[in-house]
């Protein structure tokens, strides 16, 4: 038979307070449990100036190096080793150097059938004039990505190591970021920057269309580009570079690259392997449409290479975009 | 043309000692800065374009750029500057 409690008797009782607990309206630990403040620690005060004579007694002992012979030993043994094994160093990879062929000598391991294949067949088979970007885009495409990859995934850890969230309504204090004080309106700066960055630019992006008809490729005018958007960063500004160059466009730009260097380079794996003849014509050696899809890789390592150099001064500067 | 290239070299071992010799941070990656430029030069002298144009973009302009924010950051640059006001 079931009986109706009062509702004083009903609150003792134990599944009352259960579900006041499972509500999360009463902490059962919360009278029964306190913190207590710490004591403060009190001595005697000779003891006290025992233990301190004792304390600098010891760090004596540890950081007087006039005093402690072992370490001075040890200091002096350190400076003539340092010495001896730099000379040893320096002997031993001049004698290794002595021992390297001659520069542009024949009958040498360098001059071998793999570079004489890339001379004589390089613009034959890659379409491209300039032989090491046929050589490093083509024949070795392979290392190409993983270095495009490598530099993505330094990209990667710099935003990881430096990267500076900063909280709402929290400001920049000058320690944090050099941004405190921008606009610096720097007169010379700027004017030299106006005359300046649309050349390096314009030089950086003929370097990538041209790097299969001269020399440059997709590394080197990408970090040109990049050196160039740093020096408009340094003139302008951060709120000017923001509106063409936030970090969407950074994310968008690099994994776009990447991906189509993935894709273009994956096509010609394939079509190599499995010996069917590729679509893309090779075109007239010396034209700018030519050489097959060197001319779309060098983009692509255009655009990662620049991003990278710029992300890289970004988040040095003030950690973050 | 092969006692110019001498010459390079032997700036090119004189900027390397120099530079780690240095005493102040500033002028040591200075120095560093003139033995990229002059490590481009000697690129184009063994006929390696394409590693000049790297060389003088990554080593001089990049890598430099890269270690003056750096020393800005850990102000090295700034204290020097006060020193100098000191003295005046």
């Amino acid at each position: 038979m079931s009986r109706k409690l009062s509702e004083e008797e009903y609150k003792k009782k134990l599944s009352y307070r259960m579900e006041q607990w499972f509500a999360g309206q009463r902490d059962p630990y919360l009278e029964h449990l306190r913190m207590k403040p710490q004591a403060e620690r009190t001595l005697e005060p000779e003891k006290e100036e025992a233990l301190r004579k004792e304390k600098k007694e010891r760090l004596d002992k540890v950081y007087r190096i006039s005093d402690n012979r072992p370490v001075k030993l040890f200091e002096k043994l350190y400076r003539i080793f340092c010495v001896a094994f730099c000379f040893f160093l320096v002997i031993m990879l001049l004698i290794a150097v002595s021992f390297l062929p001659s520069y542009g000598e024949d009958e040498k391991p360098v001059n071998n059938e793999v570079s004489r294949r890339y001379i004589e067949k390089g613009l034959q088979e890659t379409g491209a004039v300039n032989i090491v970007t046929g050589m490093i885009l083509d024949y070795r495409a392979f290392d190409t990505l993983g270095e495009s990859h490598v530099l993505f995934a330094a990209t990667c850890t710099v935003l990881i190591l430096l990267r500076h969230d900063k909280k709402k309504g929290e400001r920049d204090t000058e320690e944090e970021t050099d941004r405190v004080y921008e606009p610096k309106n720097d007169v010379i700066l700027q004017m030299v920057s106006k005359v300046l960055v649309p050349p390096i630019i314009l030089f950086g992006i003929y370097v990538i269309l041209c790097g299969h008809l001269g020399p440059g490729g997709g590394f080197s005018g990408g970090a040109v580009i990049g050196a160039g958007l740093i020096l408009y960063l340094n003139a302008f500004g951060f709120a000017k570079t923001e509106k063409f160059f936030s970090e969407k466009t950074y994310k968008v730009l690099s994994v776009s690259a990447l991906g189509c260097y993935c894709l273009a380079k994956s096509y010609s794996f394939y079509t190599g392997a499995n010996h069917i003849e590729s679509v893309i014509p090779l075109g007239t050696p010396g034209a700018i449409l030519s050489s097959g899809l060197i001319l779309v890789l060098n983009i692509c390592v255009g655009i990662v290479v620049a991003g990278t150099m710029y992300t890289f001064y970004v988040m040095f500067r003030k950690g973050g975009y | 043309m092969s006692v110019f290239t001498d010459i390079l070299l032997l700036f090119l071992v004189v900027c390397a000692v120099a530079a780690s010799l240095s005493k102040n941070l500033l002028n040591s990656i200075l120095i560093f800065m003139s033995y990229s430029l002059v490590m481009s030069i000697i690129w184009i002298l063994l006929e390696s374009p394409d590693l000049a144009i790297t060389e003088a973009a990554v080593g001089a302009g990049i890598t430099s750029l890269l270690f003056f924010v750096t020393l800005k950051k850990i102000h090295a640059i700034v204290e020097s500057d006060r020193k100098e006001k000191k003295d005046e």
